[in-house]
């Protein structure tokens, strides 16, 4: 009879009773939940379905990238750090190869500049769509999911086409990229530049009229833009809130100052707009790979400094002084004299920068990598507070924090 | 960013608000940097903040670097941004190791009172900055992974724990002197079970 009476003492007016202060919940979500997007642990404090306090725990997929790095040439080093944001590998190579590039002043052919620009920006929009395809499914909306992994499957082609591999490159070397582009890689990437627009069309028929999609995003999430610039919040988060911040703009790198395009900006800071921002960025990203691909300047796609580059493979058969560089680089690697460099650029999620201390030897002394995810993700306990807890699971994934590169 | 001279300006001026606070400056490879004293870092962190016509008010990065052999070995970076004028500037402490508590303090470096230093976890004396989380909130998660991976103390850190590391773990990994590999592995249950 107690239990009974306990039953009818938890019916909806005592939901209603302004004093459930008390009733506060401890909930843990994760590290395995596939709406945290990876390995992700929220402890998370519930009154109710309120979200009262939020504690991420992160350093489940902590892997030491960064440290393993110090026992690596400088070209070994690369494929270890696409594997820090696995989402965004062609970004993660750029920042270290540029760091490195800044380091030993090596200038990088015009072809190299517009290749790389292609490849990052097929990237940005691989990256978004896969934002896009999971945390439309987190939302309810499971089409999306297919229609964006069919695009991003096309992207995956164009990488394997031009590179050998779909994921994790290895394209970007230090002083270029390691090979021309096919026959056909051109026509085929002007085609996928051409459709993706009306694709990025199709997804906003799918969402923006939609009564669930438009109610669980707008208002939701919102921090405030100033909040988001003392978080130390880049990419889209902050120009949903209005900031038009882009490295792309702001510092000069690769062939982005010879291109034209625009900083999608939002007005409210919610969920929606962080949707509508990547969204029209998709776009600007395809105008972005249609405009290199029309510029695109002929001559030589990586650097011509053999101290730094590997000799063309023709010529190992006939030059001895391409044997021996050749063979200089396989082994031992080029070194690089003592200095640091910061550089950064502008990743899916915000800035990626990349800080490289050279020793003077053959192996960095240090990589640091200042991942976008890590410091978006400070910004998440004030997205989340005092919303519902589904829209807490929401806000994560408009967050879109790649784990591997929050824990390296 | 601001090009060699513009970077003496700005060392001159910070000269003017709080004298002896910038050790040095640096421009390399079209970088610049601002070597301060790790006891006056907070004041020129805030200086380059708030000060009218600079407004260095977005820190895109804390990390830290460990420059073994040479000494002072370790240095925190911070690299700030002025948004308006599109200028990174970086401002980089250096911080002397804490010898070893007991251990012979004859190679103590001269000229150099001994360093600040905080107790560690452990026991383990190690050195210490301020933490600039108040003046720049995005610090908070890079300090601690600054703490976890260099055992560099920030003095005022509101939750100053290891944040990628388990909490139970020993050592600073990402100091130079740390070796890569023969981390033991920790899950042992199908060891133990099936040998």
């Amino acid at each position: 009879m107690a239990e009974r009476q306990a039953e009818v003492g938890l019916s909806t007016d005592m939901l209603e009773t302004p004093d459930r202060g008390s009733e506060i919940m401890t909930v843990n979500v994760g590290p395995h939940h596939p709406a945290t997007h990876g390995v992700l642990r929220l402890v998370v404090d519930l009154e109710g379905e309120m979200v009262r306090e939020l504690r991420p725990v992160i350093g489940y997929v902590h892997t030491g990238i960064e440290k393993s790095c110090e026992d690596k040439s400088y070209w070994k080093v690369i494929p270890f750090v696409e594997r820090m944001d696995y989402v965004s590998y062609f970004f993660q190579m750029e920042a270290f190869c540029g760091a490195v590039e800044r380091l030993i002043d090596l200038e990088i052919p015009p072809r190299a500049k517009y290749l790389r620009t292609i490849f990052l920006e097929l990237n940005r929009i691989h990256s978004h769509l896969v934002w896009l395809g999971t945390t439309a499914l987190d939302l309810g909306a499971i089409s999306m999911l297919w229609y964006c992994f069919r695009e991003r499957d096309k992207i995956l082609d164009l990488f394997e086409m031009a590179t050998g591999q779909r994921m994790h490159t290895r394209y970007f070397q230090v002083g270029g990229v390691i090979e021309d582009i096919p026959v056909g890689f051109e026509a085929k990437c002007r085609a996928f530049a051409e459709e993706m627009p009306v694709r990025v069309g199709q997804y906003e028929d799918l969402l923006d009229r939609n009564e669930v999609f438009l109610s669980r995003t707008k208002g939701v999430g919102i921090v405030p833009r100033e909040r988001l610039l003392e978080l130390g919040v880049t990419g889209p988060l902050l120009r949903a809130a209005g900031e038009p911040w882009d490295l792309r703009k702001a510092f000069d790198y690769l062939a982005y100052p010879e291109m034209d395009f625009k900083i999608p900006v939002g007005t409210v800071g919610d969920n929606y707009d962080r949707y509508r921002v990547r969204v029209a960025e998709m776009v600007e990203s395809s105008r972005i790979i249609g405009q290199a691909l029309d510029a695109l300047p002929e001559g030589p796609f990586i650097a011509d400094d053999r101290k730094y580059v590997l000799p063309p493979r023709s010529e190992l058969s006939t030059s001895m002084e391409s044997l021996i560089h050749h063979f200089k680089l396989v082994t031992e690697g080029f070194r690089v004299d003592p200095g640091e460099v910061y550089y950064s650029i502008e990743s899916p999620r915000g800035e990626l920068g990349c800080f490289v201390l050279a020793d003077g030897s053959a192996k960095p002394a240090r990589v640091h990598y200042r991942d976008p995810s890590f410091v978006n993700l400070q910004a998440f306990r004030e997205m989340a507070v005092g919303s519902y807890v589904a829209d807490m699971i929401a806000s994560l994934g408009m967050l879109d924090p790649i784990l591997g590169g929050v824990d390296r | 960013m601001p090009d060699a001279p513009g970077l003496e300006l700005i060392r001159g001026e910070i000269e003017r608000d709080c004298p002896g606070a910038v050790l040095a400056t640096s421009y390399d490879r079209t970088q610049a940097a601002l070597n301060v004293d790790p006891t006056r870092v907070l004041d020129v962190l805030r200086w380059l903040k708030e000060q009218p016509g600079h407004r260095y008010d977005f820190l895109s990065s804390l990390h830290a670097a460990d420059y073994l052999p040479n000494q002072p070995r370790f240095a925190v970076h911070y690299e700030l941004i002025n948004r308006d004028r599109v200028e990174r500037i970086r401002v980089k402490a250096m911080l002397a190791d804490v010898p070893p508590a007991g251990g012979d303090d004859a190679e103590d470096s001269p000229g150099r009172e001994s360093p600040a230093s905080e107790t560690g976890p452990a026991g383990q004396q190690l050195p210490s900055i301020d933490s600039c989380v108040e003046l720049f909130p995005t610090a908070d998660a890079q300090e601690r992974e600054v703490f976890d991976f260099f055992g560099i103390v920030f003095r005022g850190h509101p939750n100053l724990t290891r944040i990628l590391m388990p909490d139970d773990y020993v050592g600073w990994p990402q100091r130079r002197d740390f070796p890569i590999g023969g981390e033991p592995v920790t899950f042992t249950y199908s060891e133990e079970r099936y040998g």
